[in-house]
């Protein structure tokens, strides 16, 4: 069953504002555990859009890995760093002039591109369950760059194991 | 039996297929109305959805107070209504017109909307659950990814909560909630993964069908061994993701008075009771669908089954919390780390090496 368009839209437009929402509050709390939470909530939304756009399972994985993961190791980063938790922290700092311009570069360099590609629509759909397909490539074209990234992960968990333990 | 069997998925029909013809009466634009339609639907199921989840966790409270009287030679609550069965409600009436607290120095929002966030995943999972014969919200192919996914989130919540509450039993509480809730659910995913290897799909429904047939002798509880330990291990990590008393250490009230839910009053910490209902109630569903066959049985229709099924599961989680002391720290994450992980990973490369063998046999 495929959503009606209006829908589609609707979804889109709502989960957009979430997004730049939760990233509005992550840049200008005072607080860090304020502006954790602001990037949580801007990770779920963009799991929305890819839930819009039909991508399931890239956003299951947004919500496992950025969501579930990497935002409780950014809170728990905040708690045992000292004086982090402080309840007002100046959210900038002097470099704030060439940040703002670094980032206003960034987005001009990104505006460019997204409005210069000619995007074209696909109009075949993709079949079926496409899961067992990523699987299978992961196991076989890519299998090496997925056992780099394993080993890679491996390293980084024995590390911290190592770091813990003095 | 069919028409029982049936008789959601047909009131579903129905009521989409009357309200299409409601529309047509207003001569609105084709996509106009069929968003319409599906926004409606939509907007119902979620109803559906959330007072059938009111309606089991207040269940499930009932059952919980009557059971621990039981096992501790008490009565329980008798005077609200027959056998003390409206007692839950008289506790919601009681929840809401209570004051809400806030403490000095918290952090507002944050204190605020932790348990909001805490109910996030419940409610997220309910949605992927097929309840019966044709009887799934969301039919996601990826189904147990998602309840994996989702259930992360309630840690979030949790260790807010902790932090929001501006009192060092809160935050103590919320970190260790977070530790064992992170711990916990290394074992719980890694003991679904023999059961995607098994049906070699991820969606809910297809794993459900799996299991159908043979008088249920196709559940994966008896295909023994892979099936059984990991439904052992599931059920010992899920209690543990829930924090039921084998396992309450984030809020073991004999050391940090009740840990992240400590300065919580009225409401707001009768959605942190609720959610914690909420999740045992969800954990239990789904080791009845991943374990137990879900829905699939005779006779009855599906829903009934598969709720049999959970309350099976909730009845043996209360029975373990009442007769089972609290564990220290150490034990809690010793057995996590040294006992569960292990026997879950080498669970799954048991179901790696069995599962060609029991193909090439023909099985």
């Amino acid at each position: 069953m495929s959503t009606p368009l209006v829908l589609t839209y609707v979804g889109f437009f709502v989960m957009a504002a979430i997004t730049l929402g939760g990233a509005l509050m992550a840049v200008s709390a005072r607080n860090l555990i304020r502006a954790a939470l602001g990037l949580i909530i801007a990770l779920i939304g963009i799991a929305g859009i890819y839930f819009v756009l039909e991508a399931e399972f890239v956003a299951v994985v947004q919500i496992l890995v950025y969501v579930g993961a990497i935002s409780i190791l950014i809170l728990f980063a905040v708690m045992l760093t000292r004086g982090l938790m402080k309840r007002d922290l100046p959210a900038q700092n002097a470099q704030w002039i060439a940040a703002a311009f670094i980032s206003l570069a960034m987005f001009a360099a990104l505006l460019y591109v997204a409005l210069s590609t000619n995007w074209r629509a696909v109009e075949t759909q993709v079949a079926g369950d496409l899961i067992p397909k990523l699987g299978t490539e992961l196991m076989t074209t890519y299998l090496l760059p997925f056992e780099a990234v394993s080993l890679l992960l491996l390293a980084a968990l024995v590390g911290a194991i190592v770091i813990a333990r003095e | 039996m069919d028409f029982f069997d049936n008789i959601f998925t047909n009131i579903y029909a129905w009521l989409a297929f009357w309200l299409h013809e409601l529309l047509m009466g207003w001569n609105l634009p084709k996509d106009v109305e069929s968003a319409l339609v599906s926004a409606i639907m939509i907007i119902l199921v979620i109803i559906v959805i959330i007072l059938w989840m009111v309606l089991m966790v207040l269940i499930l409270i009932w059952l919980e107070r009557k059971n621990a009287a039981r096992i501790q030679d008490r009565v329980g609550p008798n005077r609200v209504g027959p056998w003390g069965l409206l007692q839950p409600v008289a506790d919601t009436i009681k929840m809401l017109i209570k004051e809400d607290i806030l403490p000095e120095n918290a952090d507002r929002f944050v204190h605020t909307i932790a348990p909001m966030i805490v109910m996030m995943p419940p409610v997220l999972m309910f949605a992927v659950i097929p309840w019966g014969k044709g009887m799934v919200p969301v039919d996601l192919n990826i189904g147990v990814l998602w309840i994996i996914a989702v259930a992360s989130i309630g840690t979030i919540g949790v260790f807010l909560g902790g932090y929001g509450s501006n009192n060092k039993y809160s935050l103590l509480g919320g970190m260790r909630a977070v530790a064992q809730m992170v711990s916990y659910e290394i074992p719980q995913v890694l003991t679904i993964v023999p059961i995607v290897l098994m049906v070699g799909s991820m969606s809910l429904v297809k794993i459900n069908e799996a299991q159908s047939g043979w008088f249920g002798m196709q559940w994966f509880v008896f295909a023994f061994p892979v099936g059984t330990i990991a439904f052992v291990v599931y059920y010992l990590s899920a209690l543990a993701e829930v924090g039921r008393t084998p396992f309450d250490i984030p809020e073991g009230e004999s050391e940090i008075v009740a840990g992240y839910m400590t300065e919580y009053s009225g409401m707001k910490w009768a959605l942190f009771y609720l959610a914690e209902y909420f999740n045992f109630f969800i954990v239990c569903v789904i080791g009845a669908t991943l374990f137990l066959g879900g829905w699939n049985g005779p006779i009855l229709p599906g829903y009934v089954w598969l709720v049999a099924k959970t309350y099976a599961l909730v009845l043996l989680g209360m029975w373990i919390r009442m007769t089972w002391p609290r564990f220290r720290v150490d034990q809690l994450m010793n057995f996590a780390w040294k006992v569960l992980v292990p026997i879950a990973l080498v669970n799954i490369v048991l179901a790696g090496v069995a599962l060609p063998i029991f193909k090439m046999i023909g099985f």
